[in-house]
């Protein structure tokens, strides 16, 4: 169950759509783990993916090199005081917050061309 | 390059509060904003969120939040869904895809919201 979960979300991030707006909510209703763990699991899942993704991104020659460089260092800045953020606030509150947020992406993927 | 860097600002927010989304932010900005090809978009956001993703979890790995065994059964499972992904994506349009992981979104985002 928990490898079927991670497999079906690998897919959508192997394919760029945001495998973590399913992988969090997914271990949310089949696992006991808390909101916390649940959104640090994706973080770290996502990063095999994302290198094996990357390795046949890059022989497809898809990726922009110099266009992500600025794009990473301000958002490594911000990475760390959203995660500094995030561990100061409740479980049950960061679960609300995050649906909102994935209530919001749903609509945007909906209307989307 | 401030259009770069309000996008480095909101794709990292949002990868450290709430786990994920940098993808949400980086996607639509590169294709309208920075006028990248569709492919090229989704591959160099997953470039982009790479780092991000490895600082975020040293902090929730600070925090006590990590569960290293279930990550280490999620993981496995998502190395060989990505590889399967990012192969069929240069195959496949994405549209259809997308309606469908919106409709599922808006159910989950509602799952949550009531107890």
């Amino acid at each position: 169950m928990i490898f079927l979960i991670g497999f079906l979300s690998g897919i959508l991030s192997g394919m760029g759509i945001g495998g973590g707006s399913i992988l969090i909510p997914s271990l949310i209703f089949f696992t006991d783990i808390s909101q916390h763990q649940a959104q640090g699991i994706n973080l770290i899942v996502f990063v095999p993916a994302a290198i094996s993704a990357l390795f046949i991104h890059n022989k497809n020659k898809y990726i922009e090199y110099k266009l992500a460089v600025p794009i990473i260092i301000s958002g490594v800045i911000f990475a760390l005081i959203g995660s500094l953020l995030a561990s100061k606030i409740s479980p049950d509150y960061l679960r609300n917050i995050f649906a909102i947020f994935l209530l919001i992406v749903g609509i945007l993927e909906l209307k989307s061309k | 390059m401030i259009r770069k860097v309000i996008t480095g600002i909101a794709a990292g927010f949002l990868n450290g509060f709430l786990g994920s989304g940098g993808g949400t932010v980086i996607i639509p900005s590169l294709k309208y904003i920075l006028k990248t090809e569709e492919h090229k978009a989704h591959a160099t956001a997953i470039l982009i969120i790479l780092p991000l993703s490895i600082l975020s979890f040293f902090i929730y790995f600070k925090n006590g939040y990590i569960d290293i065994i279930l990550a280490f059964k999620v993981a496995t499972g998502s190395i060989f869904g990505s590889i399967l992904g990012a192969k069929i994506l240069k195959k496949l349009s994405t549209q259809l895809l997308k309606k469908i992981f919106g409709i599922v979104l808006i159910f989950a985002a509602v799952r949550m919201l009531i107890p």
